[in-house]
């Protein structure tokens, strides 16, 4: 059920619906009282319905032509799908001329949104960089030091030492990892080559035969067959249960992942987790969000001023990140004392300079049309090579060839 | 008696073509009208839908970028279907699924009912009751619960199997099979249809026993009471009496279940997600056609999908017609 919240008195001047999911919904109702400070000739509308729902309805509303509203919130997953073909507002036109406020953001979230014919479809308000969730205690008892993995060799060493069978009963009870794709996932995202996307390069050729890919896929697999995965699919019940178990000693996800940890998935382990870069230097980026403007919007302008509101101010920024950690996309609010603050459930870790940092270097990663299609055949080979024990290059052509076929490139 | 003047007479007169019209209108438009409200609603939301999604199986649409840039495709979308090794794998997926999960609902749901009817079983109301909950709960919940009874590493089922492989008495089977433990049910493929199947199953079989019962209901008792005098047991009586006489129920059980099943979509998505799992294993036709057409944005693809999709629910109700259909019919004419 959509829930309508209304913010302002009706007649207050112009109207702009904003559209929502949670929980940025959140964030958006706590810079509301400034925005409407600020502009009180602008009432705020807000639209919120379920992650999923909310992408469908917004879908539904671009196709049919109407009942998008003026502002639509776009979660990473659903970008490059929404970006690529019409529908949404180019930025960089008049009155927007959105590249004199490009510099403000962090340039990977900014390409995102930034098709291959130079449009600016959105604007960035939250990221997820990606990082190494350890537990520390598990890490500790199995004499393992986190500070060894250096490469991603060293990554499966350390698993090694922590899988461990503690009730003798021949099975292992501890595990590296919860599920050995992640590992590839994280490994082919980062080292992209200047130019190229995650699955594409700048001419639309798919690009998932490539070394990036091999040597993931290849981890992957040698995790699995040497059991150090607790084959346990991410976001499934059995997987908060290993979380609150502690049988997993590492995850690789955003930023935000220590906050669902903290909330709800395992609140119990506060203080016995810890974050470090990736491997080998590896920067990549793992979520996000942004606002665009609907091409059927009445109220282009107010939209506007109200996503201008949202993404450029630092002390909306920094109120949003305060109500949900949503990590700016704003570069200048990482020089908030915040950043610098101990984070208790991660063990009093300053572990937010270290995000701003990993964000900072992030490349930037060309966005294609057909990154949902890649993404979701190389999902496909990774779990033959995981769960079949299929030959991994063998695996990744047969998804550069259904990517090919199905994008009829 | 005073001659009506013009005035009058124009009123009457107007007053009988009124009520002329009003009477041909209550005769002829009046009926339509109270009628309308359903045929308004089928329209927008029944046949409309239907013409459009044969409209859009001809045309290339990203929905994104609006009704505008529909573009012609002429035969390209079915073209590309009959050449997609996915769309095959889906459809084998989804027939061996009605198989696997269709034909034990019925073997299962038959004896039952006939042992209910029978009153073979105590408390049969709340037999009959208890076997209707799974089909009346809702999917979405039911494929919840047994993704945590199908978990690899603390899951119920595993947990039940590992114990099993530990004794003495069973172990040796496991040894045997070389059943590599745990199993992981939802990631290999080898057992990725088995686990849907016995969801499926466990979901339907109850409806389908209650269909039975109301069928059996329908057979006179004198039948089975002549054929206890002349001495037939009750597996005879099982098998001459009610079998035969329980086709046009079985012909419409059947054919909601060959439906039901074409269309799988709830427990295989919350089960092993819309990839369909390991290898696809998993993949139904109604998952690929969702992900196409809702995550992929090939509109026209997908509603290419769903109309072969209809071809083939049509030919296999049309043998399940010739199968159990004709005779039991023409028993009901004759």
């Amino acid at each position: 059920m959509a829930l309508t919240v209304w913010v302002m008195p009706a007649g207050a001047g112009t109207k702009i619906v904003v559209g929502a999911f949670p929980n940025l919904d959140a964030a958006i109702k706590a810079v509301l009282p400034a925005f409407e400070q600020a502009h009180p000739d602008i009432a705020v509308e807000l639209q919120v319905l379920g992650y999923e729902d909310y992408h469908n309805a917004l879908l539904t509303a671009l196709a049919a032509g109407s009942g998008a509203p003026d502002v639509a919130a776009l979660e990473i997953g659903y970008v490059a799908r929404y970006v690529a073909r019409g529908g949404l507002t180019d930025l960089t036109q008049a009155p927007f001329h959105v590249r004199e406020l490009t510099p403000l953001w962090v340039p990977y979230a900014v390409g995102q949104v930034t098709t291959t014919d130079g449009r600016i479809v959105a604007v960035p308000t939250d990221i997820a960089p990606g990082t190494l969730f350890y537990r520390r205690d598990i890490l500790a008892d199995a004499g393992a030091d986190i500070q060894s993995v250096v490469t991603w060799d060293d990554l499966l060493a350390l698993g090694r030492k922590v899988t461990r069978d503690l009730n003798g009963d021949g099975r292992a009870d501890v595990f590296l990892v919860g599920d050995a794709a992640t590992v590839a996932r994280a490994m082919f995202r980062g080292d992209i080559p200047e130019g190229e996307g995650v699955y594409f390069d700048r001419n639309g050729r798919p690009v998932v035969t490539s070394e990036r890919f091999v040597k993931a896929l290849t981890l992957a697999q040698r995790i699995r067959r040497e059991g150090l995965d607790a084959q346990i699919g991410a976001w499934s019940n059995e997987w908060y249960e290993a979380f609150r178990r502690g049988t997993v000693a590492i995850e690789i996800s955003g930023a935000w992942f220590g906050g669902h940890l903290a909330d709800y998935i395992a609140p119990e382990t506060a203080g016995k987790w810890g974050v470090t870069n990736l491997p080998e230097g590896m920067y990549v980026s793992w979520g996000g969000s942004f606002y665009a403007i609907p091409e059927q919007s009445r109220n282009k302008e107010a939209a506007w001023t109200f996503i201008r509101f949202l993404t450029t101010r630092l002390d909306s920024q920094l109120t949003a990140f305060r109500a949900i950690n949503a990590f700016p996309a704003l570069m200048e609010a990482w020089d908030d004392p915040v950043f610098d603050e101990p984070v208790p459930f991660l063990g009093g870790q300053r572990a937010r300079r270290l995000w701003a940092e990993t964000a900072s270097k992030i490349q930037v990663a060309v966005v294609d049309p057909g990154d949902a299609v890649a993404e979701e055949l190389v999902n496909a080979a990774i779990s033959q090579v995981l769960n079949e024990d299929r030959d991994v290059r063998s695996a990744l052509e047969e998804a550069q060839q259904l990517i090919l076929r199905r994008l009829r490139r | 008696m005073s001659v009506p003047s013009l005035a009058h007479r124009q009123r009457d007169a107007v007053a009988s073509t009124l009520s002329a019209r009003w009477h041909v209108w209550q005769r002829r438009i009046a009926p339509y009208a109270f009628i309308s409200p359903f045929y308004v609603l089928f329209a927008i939301f029944g046949l409309f839908p239907l013409v459009f999604s044969l409209w859009l199986s001809f045309h290339n649409w990203n929905p994104v970028g609006g009704l505008g840039t529909m573009e012609w495709a002429g035969l390209d979308n079915y073209v590309y279907l009959a050449t997609d090794p996915w769309f095959w794998k889906a459809l084998g997926n989804t027939l061996v699924l009605l198989v696997i999960s269709g034909l034990p609902q019925h073997l299962v749901a038959i004896p039952l009912a006939f042992a209910l009817n029978a009153g073979l079983v105590r408390m049969r109301d709340f037999f009959t009751a208890a076997y209707f909950m799974p089909y009346i709960t809702s999917a979405v919940a039911v494929a919840l619960i047994f993704s945590t009874i199908y978990g690899t590493q603390y899951g119920i089922l595993n947990t039940v199997i590992r114990y099993l492989a530990s004794t003495r008495l069973l172990g040796w089977a496991f040894e045997a099979l070389d059943v590599r433990l745990p199993i992981n049910w939802l990631g290999s493929s080898a057992y990725i249809k088995p686990a849907i199947a016995i969801l499926v199953m466990w979901r339907w079989f109850g409806w389908n026993t209650v269909l039975y019962l109301t069928g059996l209901q329908t057979i006179p008792r004198e039948l089975y009471e002549a054929a206890m005098v002349d001495g037939a047991t009750t597996g005879q009586q099982f098998r001459w009496i009610t079998l035969p006489l329980l086709r046009p129920i079985m012909l419409f059980a059947v054919t909601l279940t060959i439906i039901g099943n074409m269309q799988l979509f709830d427990e295989p998505l919350i089960l092993v997600g819309t990839g369909g799992g390991t290898s696809q294993a998993g993949l139904t036709s109604a998952l690929y056609l969702y992900r196409t057409g809702f995550e992929w944005l090939y509109m026209g693809s997908a509603a290419a999908m769903s109309w072969a999709l209809v071809l083939v629910i049509g030919v296999l109700t049309l043998i399940n017609f010739r199968l159990f259909g004709r005779e039991s019919l023409q028993r009901r004419e004759g």
